[in-house]
């Protein structure tokens, strides 16, 4: 192609031009970008740094280990053991399908976990690791460990876990814990970032949830790196946290243990408090569940299988449920009575078998009547009539008083869940809550145990407690947080005449110990532990037909309390026994035994007990040997 | 002009062309392109293998294509621009037909041993096809009507293929790139001036339009504008990128954290942190002193080809070496602005720095012709 050099020159100069022109805004544009960078560098470093900072860093919380909670001598009732899980990192694993395949051949993989597993594995982070097999066995985690290179992204992962070893003794006592839920968070108006760590557990009912701020402890933190989405890089540092406090409880398990097995299949609770601290020595309900199956979420199956059942195992009976005391509130009206200056341990009334209050006519529980009786005649016998007698005298107002200060009608501080404060019935109360008058008749009831009057088992073994000793007792649960020794509380003297606290132990003495008396049949024969009580049976409908004829639910509730040794207390029990029938033939011989267990601190000799009962005793220990064996294996079988 | 005044002037030929090559030239590409591997090898946790190491391969092959190229004629690369340029169209085409699905756009054509980018070709291909262009066509022509036309058509036929594809950042790149180059060939100031006019008045004019019944753009489209703005009004989403391209850059001060000590880029807030956001670990590991340094060695690429540009007298050599310093000089600058904050995120890479086989490969042979234009100029 051929051009005029004019042309051509013109051309250059043009291009020249502009090509100096776009440079020079080239090279402006270049320093506009190096300004930028200064500005961006230099001047607001320090603030970039800042975010960079913040966005690498990230706390992390170590989740305190739970404090441990230990029996009277130091035997572990709650503790924390490691459980074996097994996770997979999808990113690690390469063929996820073909790991798992292998897997299989050494652990048993549950299909519903497994396909659940794969379903969040698709959902999350590919480095995030997915649990595929939980509670897996200590051998299974070691043939998982053994065979590790085989298995890339494959972690056998260890945790803590509460465990009970004494399974289902202590579960209406130390309750259980079990995973946050939203009604516990609910619960905390700003509540630890540490309940929101999954998984993470809290005690649900009993001393596990009245102490769980001692237990939880403090939580740890530590500083990591972590990268964009989230995964730790490395750790930068550490602040360990504060572990729980171990908590000793005043409940003796062997003895606790021994009450378990002889309540037995009974629907049936019993209380055994030492007298002089008002320690709680064994508080049993029966029957019981195993608290283990609720620390990580109960089957909905299991948990049927427990509502379902008509002896209530999940029901805390010794603190939560309320019976009509019976005839074991008949201290507190002849103490009402001696009080009051209308009865003295002489006076007699007379009982033909029933009295009449104005037009209704009540009965004794002995048709026949029982004559002339004293005070301790009438406990030694249970007559009815004398105290529908005494009790008419002294008026509900002032049996109520006594009652309360023997600790029926509130509910006694322990730290169990739902705990019942019974009714103490009077003219106020009945006026507050049925909105009618009182009667006397209501009086009568009363006095015998009977209609409005509720206690729980506990409240009567404080009441015979605070019989047996003149002071008022207070029940005690734990007896030591952290090695730190709790506090009493009460101990002082009643407001009640010595005198009259005496004759009313002398009437329980009676029923024990003289051939007459309603528990003499289930007396201890050993010289220094003879055992005072009262039998009682409380009326669960109004009926003339006898028990063997009504349904199990409608039969009388069964009850029994007492002290001993009768001569210088130590103990009080309280037993009942729900549609056991009769206190005397139904709760007595079980206070007798669980008296003589908590009083000996183990099997007591044979001829503590009456010859008579030689056979039923040997019997019932060699059944209770079986059956601890059989929840030994059982337990074995399970851990 | 006088017989005795002519002076002969020769241009090189055989193996003497190797003592013209600029070295110079060579010696800041291997500096620009060791940036690269340095930053590759950082990204990659202090791995070759991942990033570094295919890229020093590409380099290689790229030494030989710039080589081989340079020893070309330039008056047979002129010759063959037409070519060229009809050529890249083809791939152009034939991406939308047979193209590999990336990154939800269609880009590549698979060649086996690489990954072709036909786009990346084209911005070579149209610098070349325009240089010969205005060399043909005789200057007194240059702002006419109907020759202006042309060269607007050459423009906006691959412009509107790499927009379907969709590209947005290399459609512009090219629009601006080759409105450039008739800028510098000599095209009259007024049409620059109407095609200004009206792109501020369509921008004015769509930013009116906002909330109003006649609205231009979608909502969402907006949107993107308001978070290229203003990063913090989507904080996870597509503001996120750009908020912590900034906080790494920002975080290395004068000298940076040192190398393989960028926690920004290591701990993957960098998005794209091997490709287009690169600029951001080597600002962070090595601070303004290493920013400026590279930015020191881009503006020298460019210098150099304006002054090579300035002592060619042949008006396609000129216009060739300055095209392809300008498409250097919008590569990095728009990066480099968008890694910045300057600029929204469009997807172009840190020339020679990024990792990418086209667009590294594609820049070689442009220097080549470069060095070509260079080597056969008459002395």
């Amino acid at each position: 192609m051929r051009r005029t050099p004019k042309e051509s020159s013109d051309s250059w100069r043009r291009i020249s031009r502009r090509a100096l022109l776009l440079g020079g805004v080239q090279l402006g544009f270049a320093g506009m970008l190096g300004l930028r960078m200064h500005h961006m560098q230099v001047d607001q470093a320090d603030e970039f740094r800042l975010l960079a900072e913040e966005n690498r860093i990230n706390m992390r919380l170590i989740p305190p280990s739970r404090g441990r909670i230990f029996d009277r001598k130091g035997k572990v009732i709650a503790e924390n053991t490691p459980t074996y899980r097994i996770t997979i990192v999808r990113e690690d694993a390469g063929d996820v399908e073909d790991v798992i395949a292998k897997l299989s051949a050494l652990v048993e993989l549950d299909e519903d976990e497994l396909n659940r597993a794969l379903a969040e594995m698709r959902r999350s982070a590919p480095f995030l690791p997915i649990t595929i097999a939980d509670r897996v066995s200590w051998e299974s985690i070691s043939r998982v460990a053994v065979n590790a290179p085989a298995l890339p992204g494959v972690t056998p992962e260890v945790g803590l876990s509460r465990f009970y070893p004494q399974h289902g003794n202590f579960a209406h006592v130390v309750g259980y814990v079990g995973p946050v839920s939203e009604r516990d968070l609910a619960r905390y108006e700003d509540p630890e970032p540490v309940l929101r760590i999954p998984r993470f557990q809290i005690g649900k009912v009993g001393v596990e949830a009245k102490y769980e701020e001692e237990l939880r402890g403090k939580a740890g933190a530590k500083r990591v790196e972590v990268n964009a989405v989230g995964r730790v890089m490395r750790e930068l540092d550490r602040r360990e946290g504060d572990n729980g406090a171990d908590i000793q409880v005043t409940i003796d398990s062997d003895l606790q243990d021994y009450v378990q097995a002889r309540l037995g299949h009974e629907s049936a609770s019993c209380v055994i408090m030492d007298v002089e601290k008002g320690d709680l020595l064994a508080i049993a309900s029966a029957p019981s569940f195993d608290p283990n199956k609720f620390v990580r979420g109960i089957s909905v199956a299991d948990y049927s299988i427990l509502r379902d059942n008509d002896h209530r195992p999940l029901a805390s009976k010794t603190v939560q449920d309320a019976y009509p005391p019976g005839s074991t509130f008949k201290m507190v009206t002849a103490l009402a009575a001696l009080e009051a200056g209308v009865l003295s341990p002489d006076d007699t009334v007379w009982c033909p078998g029933h009295l009449e209050v104005g037009s209704r006519r009540f009965h004794c529980w002995k048709r026949s009547g029982h004559g002339h009786v004293t005070l301790e005649q009438a406990l030694q016998q249970s007559c009815d009539v004398f105290f529908y007698d005494v009790a008419m005298k002294v008026g509900i107002d002032r049996i109520a008083d006594v009652g309360r200060r023997l600790g029926l009608g509130t509910a006694p501080d322990v730290p169990m869940s739902a705990t019942t404060s019974g009714i103490m019935p009077n003219r106020e109360w009945k006026q507050r809550e049925r909105g009618k008058g009182w009667l006397i008749g209501d009086t009568v009831n009363a006095s015998i145990g009977q209609g409005f009057v509720l206690t729980s088992p506990l409240q009567l073994a404080i009441m015979t407690a605070r019989i047996a000793t003149g002071r008022e007792v207070h029940p005690r649960l734990v007896k030591t947080i952290d090695g730190v020794e709790t506090e009493l509380v009460g101990g002082q003297a009643l407001d009640i005449n010595p005198n009259h606290l005496r004759w009313v132990r002398k009437g329980m003495s009676s029923v024990m110990n003289t051939t007459r008396g309603t528990g003499y049949r289930s007396r201890v024969v050993a010289e220094g532990y003879e055992l005072a009580g009262k039998s009682g049976t409380a009326q669960v409908r109004n009926r003339v037909v006898s028990n063997d004829e009504v349904p199990w639910v409608e039969r009388d509730h069964a009850l029994f309390v007492g002290f001993g040794p009768v001569n210088a207390p130590r103990i009080a029990v309280s037993v009942v026994v729900e549609h056991g029938g009769g206190g005397s033939s139904a709760a007595a011989p079980i206070v007798r035994d669980v008296a003589l267990q908590a009083l000996y601190g183990g099997t007591p000799p044979l001829d503590a007990y009456p010859s008579s009962d030689h056979d039923k005793i040997k019997e019932l220990q060699e059944r209770l040997d079986r059956e601890r064996r059989e929840r030994a294996e059982q337990a074995r079988g399970r851990a | 002009m006088s017989y005795l005044e002519y002076t002969v002037k020769t241009t090189p030929t055989g193996w003497r062309k190797v003592l013209y090559i600029n070295w110079p030239l060579v010696i800041l590409l291997t500096a620009v392109a060791s940036v690269g591997f340095l930053m590759l090898y950082s990204v990659a946790g202090g791995r070759l293998d991942v990033w570094a190491e295919p890229q020093m391969k590409r380099f290689g092959l790229g030494l030989a294509a710039m080589f081989v190229t340079a020893m070309v004629p330039i008056w047979l690369w002129r010759n063959l621009s037409v070519l060229a340029y009809l050529g890249a169209l083809a791939l152009l085409i034939a991406v939308e037909l047979f193209g590999t699905v990336g990154m939800g756009a269609q880009r590549w054509i698979d060649i086996g041993f690489m990954r072709l980018q036909p786009s990346e070709l084209m911005k070579i291909a149209l610098v070349m096809v325009l240089a010969a262009y205005y060399d043909w066509l005789p200057l007194r022509k240059t702002s006419r009507p109907l020759w202006v036309l042309m060269p607007i058509l050459l423009i906006l036929l691959p412009t509107g293929l790499t927009l379907i594809q969709p590209d947005l950042g290399t459609a512009l790149l090219l629009m601006i790139g080759g409105g450039l180059i008739m800028f510098l060939a000599g095209v009259h100031w007024a049409y620059f001036a109407v095609v200004i006019a009206a792109g501020v008045g369509t921008v004015f004019t769509v930013f009116e339009s906002r909330g109003t019944d006649w609205q231009l753009l979608k909502d969402y489209q907006f949107r993107r504008i308001d978070t290229f703005l203003d990063p913090s009004t989507d904080p996870l989403g597509a503001g996120y990128h750009i908020t912590q391209a900034k906080i790494a850059m920002g975080s290395g001060g004068w000298t940076g954290r040192g190398f393989m000590q960028g926690t920004q880029s290591r701990l993957n807030f960098l998005p794209e942190k091997h490709t287009d956001f690169i600029f951001n670990t080597l600002a962070e590991e090595f601070g303004f002193v290493g920013g400026m340094s590279l930015l020191t060695l881009y503006v020298l690429i460019l210098l150099f080809c304006i002054f090579a540009a300035l002592r060619n007298r042949d008006r396609f050599s000129s216009l060739l070496t300055l095209g392809i310093g300008l498409t250097f000089f919008l590569y990095f600058a728009v990066n480099m602005s968008m890694v910045m904050g300057l600029a929204p995120v469009v997807g172009v890479p840190l020339p020679m720095v990024s990792y990418g086989g086209s667009a590294m490969l594609v820049l070689m042979i442009a220097f080549g012709l470069v060095q070509s234009a260079h080597i056969h100029r008459p002395r």
